[in-house]
């Protein structure tokens, strides 16, 4: 496929803009439709646009493939980790309260740190995912 | 620790998958799963013990009480279950390590564990979670790593077999969603303990019948009921062995714990038996189960084919004592669960072994190998016996329930019925005796030895365990008849 002028500067116009989006999406969880698993998917829908755009080779060394992989793990981890240290801290598996000092603030962390998990295997999944249909026959 | 466990007890083998998957190596990753493995039965256990002793424990996730907040909830049948599942992970996993190694290439060795141990987590979690939507959820994460398990291997045709499982398993799964979502819009709750008292007011109406019929065809599509069981035989023959054993194990038998949950703790046996004809449906599928499945597997010439197929008619056995609907029979039911998890997962080892050795599970292949494995087809001479039901084996003892549970209701003919099909067991495990022990050996087999030390003694413990619970039924037949009564009484 030969690279198209237009395309490529219009999708580096866009890419920050997708990416600085995908960090509302997450950070207005809270209080807003969003969450982690929309900025995962927006951030790897970034990732697939530069690849579409500017090819694999690229991409891959922009976002590498290691690194999208190890990704869906850690966001496991991290998940299940709040959960653990809100066991460790007397309080119920997954129990955000113990957290901090007032209930608000605490189940607002807990909130964020649980969608953080999921922002981050669902961004590397995605990825883990395109990468592999579009690494085929090569 | 203590009030945690049930917590614990699926986020165990959760954090256990994750660090698998971090592992640059099989080895290393298997470490982890045997570790998690070996805790789980102590878990498991102390939970029975507890709930033995005091009753049902309710675990709040989040410190959110139910209704609104999801609940994980231990009673004598879940805790029964929960045992079974990490038990026999415990046993697996020993024997795990030489046959992954050998059966699925390096790369994809920490996968494979990671993949287990996340079935592991959402079998566990269907059973210890009461509440309907997060039953669901770990459905899902069951259901998609053994996906995974059985497409790994390094035979091509488990490709395709997983993909066939997928599509059916994705089917069996909307229809248990679109089921949940009936029974929401119609009582307002995810509960499973709630929806039951809600549906006590509200009767048997149109949509509560029309969700239990979703819920039981999407469930019985897990468990391989037949005529649903299309996706089994496939999937277990060209699964790696450690995954076949796995979900032969456990897979099917939790789908049934979903079942019963559904039929006597959530619908209650007065809406199911008076208004529906379920228990006639399932004494009809479970009988055809019985016998066209049996009949099947005498004809399979791959012992693991042969093996699957048996697999769906002894589900047909437990589906048949929940559809006798008294409490004998749901004893027998429940035990023939525990116990052909126990003798199904023998004889897969035994074959996953000889695999291991001669690198063919064709009856064919395996003539004279009772000469030169002894041990190894010692074990699968015995839990043959107890899928036949022989005195004396675990088997036996199921049957006995079964075939006294349908005579207390009148129906020798189904006592008949069930004898008649076991007599179709001693042909299929015939064959494959008959092979090992009274052809000369030749090809492959003429230098085999028995399997590995690591890989024997689970199985020998296991055949061991059919012998066991063929005489003391404590651990077995008599928690069973907790549970039935449970089951039962629960409901009225």
């Amino acid at each position: 496929m030969r690279p198209d002028a237009i395309l490529q500067i219009m999708s580096k116009l866009l890419l920050p803009f997708i990416l600085v989006f995908a960090l509302y999406v997450q950070f207005h969880g809270d209080y807003g439709p969003g969450g982690g698993f929309q900025a995962g998917v927006i951030t790897a829908a970034a990732v697939i646009l530069y690849a579409i755009t500017f090819g694999l080779a690229p991409a891959q060394r922009a976002a590498p493939p290691w690194i999208a992989e190890l990704m869906m793990p850690t966001g496991v981890l991290i998940f299940t980790g709040v959960g653990v240290v809100s066991l460790f801290k007397g309080g119920n598996f997954l129990n955000y309260t113990v957290l901090g000092h007032d209930q608000v603030h605490a189940q607002e962390w807990g909130i964020l740190l649980v969608e953080i998990g999921v922002f981050v295997t669902v961004a590397g999944t995605m990825t883990t995912i395109f990468y592999a249909f579009a690494g085929r026959g090569r | 620790m203590m009030q945690h466990l049930p917590a614990l007890q699926v986020v165990l083998p959760l954090l256990g998958a994750v660090f698998c998957a971090f592992m640059p190596r099989g080895a290393w990753a298997g470490a982890i799963a045997l570790a998690v493995s070996w805790i789980m039965p102590v878990i498991s256990g102390l939970l029975l013990a507890q709930v033995l002793q005091t009753g049902v424990i309710s675990y709040h996730v989040g410190g959110w009480p139910p209704p609104m907040g999801i609940e994980y909830r231990v009673d004598i049948l879940s805790a029964f279950i929960l045992m079974l599942v990490s038990v026999m992970g415990a046993i697996l996993m020993p024997y795990a390590r030489l046959s992954v190694a050998k059966e699925i290439s390096a790369r994809n060795q920490p996968y494979f564990y990671c993949m287990y141990l996340l079935c592991m987590t959402g079998l566990l979690g269907i059973t210890i979670t009461g509440d309907a939507f997060n039953v669901f959820v770990f459905l899902e994460v069951s259901s998609l790593s053994t996906y995974v398990l059985i497409a790994l291997g390094r035979d091509r045709r488990g490709l395709l077999a997983a993909y066939q499982y997928l599509v059916i398993g994705s089917i069996g799964a909307t229809l248990y969603v679109i089921g949940i979502g009936l029974l929401y819009s119609i009582t307002g709750t995810l509960n499973l303990v709630d929806i039951a008292s809600k549906l006590q007011t509200i009767g048997a109406t149109a949509p509560v019948l029309i969700a239990l019929g979703f819920l039981i065809t999407g469930i019985s599509l897990k468990l391989a009921l037949f005529p649903l069981h299309v996706w089994l035989p496939n999937a277990y023959t060209y699964a790696p062995s450690v995954a076949t054993i796995f979900l032969a194990g456990t897979a099917t038998k939790v789908a049934v714990y979903l079942l019963l949950r559904i039929i006597f703790t959530v619908y209650g046996v007065g809406t199911t038996s008076d208004g529906t004809p379920l228990s006639d449906i399932f004494i009809v599928l479970s009988v055809l189960a019985m016998f066209g499945a049996s009949i099947v597997a005498c004809f399979q010439d791959n012992v693991k084919r042969m093996l699957a197929y048996s697999s769906v008619a002894q589900i047909g056995y437990i589906t048949l004592g929940i559809a006798i609907l008294n409490k004998t029979g749901l004893t027998g039911g429940i035990s023939h669960l525990f116990n052909h998890a126990i003798m199904k997962a023998a004889l897969f080892m035994v074959i996953g072994g000889i695999f291991y050795r001669i690198g063919s599970a064709n009856i064919a292949n395996l003539a004279g190998i009772g000469r030169r494995m002894p041990l190894t087809m010692a074990a699968f001479v015995v839990a043959g016996l107890s899928i036949i039901g022989a005195p004396g084996t675990a088997g036996f003892i199921s049957k006995w329930y079964l075939v006294s549970g349908a005579m207390e209701k009148g129906w020798w003919w189904l006592g008949l019925l069930i004898v008649a099909s076991s007599v179709l067991s001693v042909v299929y495990i015939g064959r494959v005796v008959e092979a090992a022990y009274f052809q000369t050996p030749n090809g492959e087999a003429e230098k085999a030895t028995d399997m590995p030390a690591s890989m024997l003694l689970p199985t020998l413990v296991l055949a061991a365990a059919c012998i066991w619970f063929g005489f003391d039924t404590r651990l077995t037949a008599d928690i069973a008849a907790q549970a039935a009564s449970y089951l039962l009484g629960g409901a009225q």
